[in-house]
């Protein structure tokens, strides 16, 4: 069997800014289709199946756009040396762990198999499911409305187009959250558990590091601190309609985003990555 | 309790679904599905059948809203137009203007 070596990136402040959303939605997307063929009616199966398509499409896109961001760095730092092109592929199937620079949250486990007909003590509940699309749907929303003035023409025309997709995962899952928040008393209750699971994992969204400020500096984006009003508003909304009580803020900050992750993310690279390092360059 | 009122209890209410395909053309009945309400349904709606850029617009309507006729009457409403032909603007030379009414 070939071992295929993994790609090993120097992670400059501009590549790292677009890895944090690129693979936040690559990861996010990958956990959502674990529903497929198990969501609690058809429709809603269909719903989350298509947003985690345009989130791997958005994930596609900024990986592809990191590549050719990692290619050129790479041929201007070793002059007179070949250096392959890097595609999204190989920044999807290829990166170890430690560089996946996704949100702790959004690789946290949604769904247990078999779990779904009853709530186990953590995870697996649908109200996780819909409570997560909805706080990184609120965050991608206001990501993306900052970044279509980015200086990247590149960057802004994702940003434009995923603007519009965000919307709507943020108005299906908001739904959600208020049916089931103001609903009966058990869902309420279960809604509220799950509130409480995600929260301590959102202050990782609004940190703040040099990635975020090389980039306010370079007018690549926005700082993730200057994304929490619009957050902040959009979620006390939408809690408020849903009857919920957001949870105290904690002292624990996750670092999914500077690459520390929990031990789940090992989980779900070892079965996203398991074809193309098995058979490299393997295709349909 | 009876069969339908057993799945009353446990299934969301149906919807047919109209999607206009382009601005212009009418809404055209596109299939049914099951939402907790309307709101739910346009959701849905856009989920199960605009996924692939078929629509501009949607309606949905309750199924139990819609009052059909009666398949029993079919002969007596619909079979009498058979020998109508006259009935059909057939007879009409159009001017080569109109030619796609």
């Amino acid at each position: 069997m070939n071992a295929v070596a993994s790609v090993d990136l120097q992670l400059t402040p501009t590549l790292s800014y677009l890895l944090r959303p690129a693979d936040t939605a690559l990861i996010h997307a990958q956990r959502l289709t674990e529903w497929c063929g198990h969501g609690p009616v058809l429709e809603e199966d269909i719903a989350l199946s298509n947003m985690a398509l345009d989130l791997l499409g958005q994930a596609r896109a900024l990986l592809a756009h990191a590549a050719t961001v990692a290619t050129v760095a790479g041929q201007a730092g070793q002059a007179g040396q070949a250096c392959a092109g890097l595609d999204e592929d190989q920044l999807a199937f290829l990166r170890d762990e430690g560089q996946f620079l996704n949100f702790t949250l959004a690789e946290l486990p949604l769904r247990k198999p078999g779990a779904h007909s009853s709530a186990p003590a953590s995870g697996g509940d649908f109200a996780d499911t819909v409570l997560r699309n909805f706080l990184l749907a609120t965050w991608f929303k206001a990501l993306w409305t900052r970044a279509v003035q980015s200086t990247d023409s590149e960057l802004a025309g994702i940003a434009a187009k995923a603007l519009k997709e965000a919307r709507y995962h943020q108005q299906h899952a908001g739904d959600w959250v208020v049916r089931l928040g103001d609903g009966t008393a058990e869902s309420a209750r279960r809604m509220q558990a799950a509130l409480q699971r995600a929260w301590p994992y959102t202050t990782e969204l609004f940190a703040h590091d040099a990635v975020d400020e090389a980039a306010v500096a370079s007018g690549l984006g926005p700082a993730r601190r200057d994304l929490q009003a619009d957050w902040q508003r959009d979620v006390d909304n939408t809690l408020a309609a849903a009857q919920l009580q957001a949870p105290a803020a904690t002292p624990f900050i996750s670092t999914g985003s500077t690459g520390l992750h929990s031990e789940h993310l090992g989980h779900v690279l070892a079965e996203m990555q398991f074809l193309q390092r098995r058979f490299p360059g393997g295709r349909w | 309790m009876s069969g339908a009122d057993a799945a009353q209890a446990t299934e969301w209410p149906l919807f047919e679904v109209f999607v206009r395909p382009k601005a212009g053309l009418e809404h055209k009945h596109c299939g049914s599905l099951h939402a907790a309400d309307a709101a739910m349904a346009v959701q849905l709606a856009r989920e199960v059948y605009t996924r692939r850029q078929e629509g501009v617009s949607l309606w949905v309507v309750k199924s139990s809203d819609v009052t059909a006729s009666d398949p029993g009457d079919r002969d007596m409403y619909f079979d009498p137009m058979a020998d109508k032909v006259y009935r059909h603007p057939s007879f009409y030379v159009l001017p080569q203007a109109v030619d796609h009414l």
